[in-house]
Protein backbone atom coordinates (compact mmCIF):
# COMPACT_ATOMS: atom_id res chain seq x y z
CA UNK A 1 0.00 0.00 0.00
CA UNK A 2 1.52 3.29 -0.73
CA UNK A 3 1.87 5.93 2.28
CA UNK A 4 3.07 9.24 0.74
CA UNK A 5 3.45 10.47 4.66
CA UNK A 6 4.26 7.33 6.83
CA UNK A 7 7.37 4.77 5.42
CA UNK A 8 6.75 1.28 5.26
CA UNK A 9 9.73 1.15 8.31
CA UNK A 10 6.84 3.23 10.32
CA UNK A 11 8.68 6.93 10.31
CA UNK A 12 7.33 9.73 9.19
CA UNK A 13 8.65 10.15 5.14
CA UNK A 14 9.72 14.33 3.62
CA UNK A 15 6.20 15.23 3.51
CA UNK A 16 4.60 13.78 6.54
CA UNK A 17 7.43 15.12 9.01
CA UNK A 18 6.60 18.54 6.70
CA UNK A 19 3.08 18.19 8.13
CA UNK A 20 4.55 17.64 11.76
CA UNK A 21 6.29 20.74 11.69
CA UNK A 22 3.50 22.58 10.37
CA UNK A 23 1.00 20.91 12.79
CA UNK A 24 4.40 22.15 15.75
CA UNK A 25 4.26 26.04 14.39
CA UNK A 26 0.61 26.08 14.88
CA UNK A 27 -1.54 24.75 11.72
CA UNK A 28 -4.08 22.70 12.89
CA UNK A 29 -6.90 22.34 9.90
CA UNK A 30 -6.26 20.30 6.60
CA UNK A 31 -6.66 24.33 5.30
CA UNK A 32 -3.83 25.44 7.12
CA UNK A 33 -1.61 22.28 7.02
CA UNK A 34 -2.09 22.85 3.05
CA UNK A 35 -1.05 26.16 2.98
CA UNK A 36 1.97 26.14 5.26
CA UNK A 37 3.21 23.09 3.68
CA UNK A 38 2.42 24.12 -0.25
CA UNK A 39 0.82 20.70 -0.53
CA UNK A 40 -2.44 19.97 -2.19
CA UNK A 41 -4.88 20.00 0.26
CA UNK A 42 -6.17 16.65 -0.96
CA UNK A 43 -2.56 15.22 -0.43
CA UNK A 44 -2.92 16.44 3.42
CA UNK A 45 -6.14 15.17 3.86
CA UNK A 46 -4.57 11.82 3.04
CA UNK A 47 -1.62 12.37 4.78
CA UNK A 48 -2.87 13.22 7.95
CA UNK A 49 -5.05 9.89 8.34
CA UNK A 50 -2.07 8.10 7.79
CA UNK A 51 0.17 10.07 10.48
CA UNK A 52 -3.75 9.80 12.85
CA UNK A 53 -3.14 6.23 12.17
CA UNK A 54 0.58 5.67 12.55
CA UNK A 55 0.07 7.84 15.88
CA UNK A 56 2.20 11.14 15.55
CA UNK A 57 -1.51 13.42 14.77
CA UNK A 58 -4.18 13.35 17.02
CA UNK A 59 -7.60 15.09 15.82
CA UNK A 60 -8.97 16.69 19.08
CA UNK A 61 -11.98 18.79 19.05
CA UNK A 62 -11.72 19.35 15.18
CA UNK A 63 -8.22 20.33 15.70
CA UNK A 64 -5.22 18.15 14.70
CA UNK A 65 -2.48 18.04 17.26
CA UNK A 66 0.75 16.42 17.60
CA UNK A 67 0.76 13.27 20.03
CA UNK A 68 4.09 12.59 22.38
CA UNK A 69 5.33 10.33 19.28
CA UNK A 70 5.02 13.14 16.96
CA UNK A 71 7.00 15.56 18.86
CA UNK A 72 9.92 12.93 19.26
CA UNK A 73 10.13 12.63 15.83
CA UNK A 74 11.31 16.32 15.32
CA UNK B 1 -34.55 -16.60 -16.17
CA UNK B 2 -33.52 -12.96 -14.68
CA UNK B 3 -30.21 -13.98 -12.68
CA UNK B 4 -30.90 -11.92 -9.71
CA UNK B 5 -27.23 -12.54 -7.82
CA UNK B 6 -26.02 -11.45 -11.35
CA UNK B 7 -28.50 -8.10 -11.05
CA UNK B 8 -27.77 -7.05 -7.73
CA UNK B 9 -23.91 -6.79 -8.28
CA UNK B 10 -24.42 -4.33 -10.74
CA UNK B 11 -24.67 -0.80 -9.12
CA UNK B 12 -26.47 1.88 -10.57
CA UNK B 13 -23.88 3.92 -12.86
CA UNK B 14 -23.67 7.60 -11.75
CA UNK B 15 -24.84 10.13 -13.84
CA UNK B 16 -24.91 13.93 -14.43
CA UNK B 17 -26.28 16.10 -11.44
CA UNK B 18 -26.23 12.96 -8.92
CA UNK B 19 -23.45 12.85 -6.15
CA UNK B 20 -20.27 11.39 -7.21
CA UNK B 21 -19.75 7.81 -5.51
CA UNK B 22 -17.36 7.89 -2.65
CA UNK B 23 -14.51 5.75 -3.12
CA UNK B 24 -11.13 5.12 -0.87
CA UNK B 25 -8.20 3.74 -3.39
CA UNK B 26 -4.49 3.03 -3.45
CA UNK B 27 -2.77 5.68 -5.55
CA UNK B 28 0.54 6.94 -6.54
CA UNK B 29 0.40 9.41 -4.04
CA UNK B 30 -1.12 6.89 -1.28
CA UNK B 31 -5.04 6.12 -0.17
CA UNK B 32 -6.85 8.44 -1.54
CA UNK B 33 -10.72 9.11 -1.20
CA UNK B 34 -12.90 10.94 -3.29
CA UNK B 35 -13.89 13.12 0.01
CA UNK B 36 -10.33 13.87 -0.08
CA UNK B 37 -11.34 16.70 -2.91
CA UNK B 38 -13.97 18.54 -1.12
CA UNK B 39 -13.64 22.24 -2.00
CA UNK B 40 -11.84 21.82 -5.82
CA UNK B 41 -13.05 20.45 -8.81
CA UNK B 42 -12.11 17.14 -10.11
CA UNK B 43 -11.07 15.68 -13.64
CA UNK B 44 -11.72 11.58 -12.20
CA UNK B 45 -10.23 10.31 -15.78
CA UNK B 46 -9.90 6.24 -16.54
CA UNK B 47 -7.03 4.67 -19.09
CA UNK B 48 -7.18 1.57 -20.90
CA UNK B 49 -3.44 0.12 -19.29
CA UNK B 50 0.22 1.30 -18.50
CA UNK B 51 2.50 1.01 -21.00
CA UNK B 52 0.57 1.55 -24.11
CA UNK B 53 1.03 4.46 -27.15
CA UNK B 54 -2.63 6.40 -26.56
CA UNK B 55 -2.49 6.84 -22.91
CA UNK B 56 1.02 7.90 -22.78
CA UNK B 57 0.13 10.79 -25.16
CA UNK B 58 -2.71 11.47 -23.42
CA UNK B 59 -0.89 11.75 -20.01
CA UNK B 60 1.61 13.63 -21.31
CA UNK B 61 -1.15 16.15 -22.53
CA UNK B 62 -2.92 16.03 -19.45
CA UNK B 63 0.29 16.94 -17.86
CA UNK B 64 0.67 19.56 -20.03
CA UNK B 65 -2.99 21.10 -19.01
CA UNK B 66 -1.81 21.11 -15.26
CA UNK B 67 -0.85 24.07 -14.39
CA UNK B 68 -4.16 25.78 -16.18
CA UNK B 69 -6.39 23.45 -14.31
CA UNK B 70 -4.59 24.59 -11.02
CA UNK B 71 -5.37 27.75 -11.77
CA UNK B 72 -9.24 26.53 -11.75
CA UNK B 73 -8.85 25.13 -8.99
CA UNK B 74 -9.11 22.15 -10.66
CA UNK B 75 -7.26 18.56 -9.65
CA UNK B 76 -6.80 15.07 -11.68
CA UNK B 77 -6.67 11.85 -10.68
CA UNK B 78 -5.72 8.69 -13.30
CA UNK B 79 -6.82 5.26 -12.82
CA UNK B 80 -6.47 2.20 -14.53
CA UNK B 81 -6.98 -1.57 -13.42
CA UNK B 82 -3.14 -1.73 -13.18
CA UNK B 83 -0.82 -1.98 -10.22
CA UNK B 84 0.62 0.90 -8.03
CA UNK B 85 3.91 -0.52 -9.16
CA UNK B 86 2.94 -0.74 -12.67
CA UNK B 87 1.94 3.25 -12.70
CA UNK B 88 4.93 3.83 -10.82
CA UNK B 89 7.18 2.64 -13.27
CA UNK B 90 5.29 3.70 -15.88
CA UNK B 91 5.48 7.55 -14.83
CA UNK B 92 9.30 7.01 -14.71
CA UNK B 93 9.57 5.84 -17.83
CA UNK B 94 7.32 8.91 -19.58
CA UNK B 95 9.29 11.48 -17.44
CA UNK B 96 13.35 9.53 -18.55
CA UNK B 97 11.95 8.93 -22.15
CA UNK B 98 9.98 11.60 -22.78
CA UNK B 99 11.08 14.62 -20.38
CA UNK B 100 7.54 14.56 -18.90
CA UNK B 101 6.65 14.41 -15.24
CA UNK B 102 3.38 13.10 -14.39
CA UNK B 103 2.58 15.03 -11.15
CA UNK B 104 -0.98 13.89 -10.62
CA UNK B 105 -2.10 10.54 -8.59
CA UNK B 106 -3.41 7.57 -10.36
CA UNK B 107 -5.31 4.77 -8.90
CA UNK B 108 -4.62 1.24 -8.81
CA UNK B 109 -7.98 -0.18 -9.29
CA UNK B 110 -6.60 -3.80 -9.63
CA UNK B 111 -10.02 -5.10 -7.81
CA UNK B 112 -12.30 -2.86 -10.29
CA UNK B 113 -14.43 -1.35 -7.48
CA UNK B 114 -13.94 2.12 -8.43
CA UNK B 115 -13.95 1.17 -12.39
CA UNK B 116 -17.17 -0.61 -11.64
CA UNK B 117 -18.80 1.90 -9.50
CA UNK B 118 -18.23 4.64 -12.47
CA UNK B 119 -19.33 2.37 -15.33
CA UNK B 120 -15.37 2.65 -16.94
CA UNK B 121 -15.69 -0.99 -18.24
CA UNK B 122 -17.66 -1.81 -21.19
CA UNK B 123 -17.45 -4.96 -21.90
CA UNK B 124 -18.15 -5.10 -25.69
CA UNK B 125 -14.88 -2.74 -26.07
CA UNK B 126 -12.66 -4.76 -23.47
CA UNK B 127 -13.53 -6.85 -20.21
CA UNK B 128 -10.45 -6.27 -18.89
CA UNK B 129 -9.29 -2.58 -19.26
CA UNK B 130 -11.24 0.62 -18.97
CA UNK B 131 -12.20 2.97 -21.64
CA UNK B 132 -11.31 6.42 -21.80
CA UNK B 133 -13.46 7.95 -19.12
CA UNK B 134 -13.45 11.38 -18.00
CA UNK B 135 -16.11 12.66 -14.88
CA UNK B 136 -15.88 16.21 -13.88
CA UNK B 137 -17.15 16.50 -9.97
CA UNK B 138 -17.50 19.34 -8.57
CA UNK B 139 -16.24 20.93 -5.65
CA UNK B 140 -19.09 19.99 -3.47
CA UNK B 141 -18.86 16.45 -5.14
CA UNK B 142 -21.61 16.55 -7.73
CA UNK B 143 -21.05 15.01 -11.04
CA UNK B 144 -21.41 17.71 -13.77
CA UNK B 145 -19.88 15.87 -16.86
CA UNK B 146 -19.26 12.33 -18.13
CA UNK B 147 -17.66 11.50 -21.12
CA UNK B 148 -16.99 8.32 -22.68
CA UNK B 149 -14.09 7.85 -25.34
CA UNK B 150 -13.48 4.56 -27.11
CA UNK B 151 -9.90 2.79 -26.71
CA UNK B 152 -8.91 3.90 -29.98
CA UNK B 153 -9.39 7.93 -29.40
CA UNK B 154 -7.04 9.97 -26.97
CA UNK B 155 -8.75 12.99 -25.62
CA UNK B 156 -8.98 16.64 -26.45
CA UNK B 157 -7.54 18.37 -23.41
CA UNK B 158 -8.68 21.64 -24.80
CA UNK B 159 -12.11 20.32 -24.68
CA UNK B 160 -11.82 19.71 -21.18
CA UNK B 161 -10.53 22.80 -20.56
CA UNK B 162 -13.42 24.61 -22.31
CA UNK B 163 -15.48 22.16 -20.39
CA UNK B 164 -14.22 23.86 -16.72
CA UNK B 165 -14.57 26.96 -18.23
CA UNK B 166 -17.60 26.80 -19.05
CA UNK B 167 -19.23 25.23 -15.96
CA UNK B 168 -17.24 27.77 -14.17
CA UNK B 169 -18.80 30.46 -16.03
CA UNK B 170 -22.12 29.02 -15.29
CA UNK B 171 -21.98 28.92 -11.91
CA UNK B 172 -20.88 31.93 -11.20
CA UNK B 173 -23.30 33.86 -13.99
CA UNK B 174 -26.31 31.71 -13.75
CA UNK B 175 -25.81 31.65 -17.83
CA UNK B 176 -25.32 28.77 -20.07
CA UNK B 177 -22.98 28.72 -22.71
CA UNK B 178 -23.72 28.16 -26.77
CA UNK B 179 -22.23 25.53 -29.31
CA UNK B 180 -18.51 26.14 -29.56
CA UNK B 181 -18.07 28.91 -27.21
CA UNK B 182 -15.19 29.68 -25.57
CA UNK B 183 -13.56 32.29 -22.65
CA UNK B 184 -14.83 35.44 -23.97
CA UNK B 185 -17.47 34.80 -26.24
CA UNK B 186 -21.05 35.79 -25.45
CA UNK B 187 -23.22 33.58 -23.13
CA UNK B 188 -26.65 32.50 -23.73
CA UNK B 189 -29.25 33.92 -21.15
CA UNK B 190 -31.14 31.07 -19.51
CA UNK B 191 -34.77 30.99 -21.75
CA UNK B 192 -37.64 32.77 -20.19
CA UNK B 193 -40.06 30.89 -17.70
CA UNK B 194 -43.53 32.50 -18.41
CA UNK B 195 -44.76 34.91 -21.57
CA UNK B 196 -44.42 37.89 -19.54
CA UNK B 197 -40.63 37.10 -18.89
CA UNK B 198 -40.53 36.84 -22.66
CA UNK B 199 -41.99 40.04 -23.52
CA UNK B 200 -39.76 41.59 -20.77
CA UNK B 201 -36.77 40.24 -22.09
CA UNK B 202 -36.29 41.15 -25.74
CA UNK B 203 -36.66 44.95 -23.88
CA UNK B 204 -33.78 43.82 -21.56
CA UNK B 205 -30.28 45.01 -23.70
CA UNK B 206 -29.61 41.52 -24.41
CA UNK B 207 -28.28 40.75 -27.95
CA UNK B 208 -31.53 38.35 -28.69
CA UNK B 209 -32.25 36.95 -32.01
CA UNK B 210 -35.89 35.72 -30.79
CA UNK B 211 -37.65 35.77 -27.59
CA UNK B 212 -36.06 32.28 -26.12
CA UNK B 213 -32.57 32.64 -27.61
CA UNK B 214 -30.60 36.20 -25.95
CA UNK B 215 -26.85 36.21 -25.69
CA UNK B 216 -24.95 38.55 -23.40
CA UNK B 217 -21.37 39.77 -22.95
CA UNK B 218 -20.27 38.60 -19.13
Amino acid sequence: MAMPCVSPDGKPTTSGMATLEAIKEGASTPKAISDATGQPLFRVRSGLRELVGAGFVELYDGSYLLTPNGESVL
Amino acid sequence: MVNLMEETKTPKLPLIGEKAPEFEAPTTQGNLKLSDYKGSWLILFSHPADFTPVCTTEFMAFAEIYLELQKRNTELLGLSVDSTSSHIAWVRNVEEKMGVKIPFPIIADLNKEVSTLYGMIHPAQSKTETVRTVFIIDPEGTLRTILYYPLTTGRNMQEILRIIDALQTTDEHKVATPANWKPGDPVVVPPPKTAEQAEERVKEGYDCKDWYLCFKKL
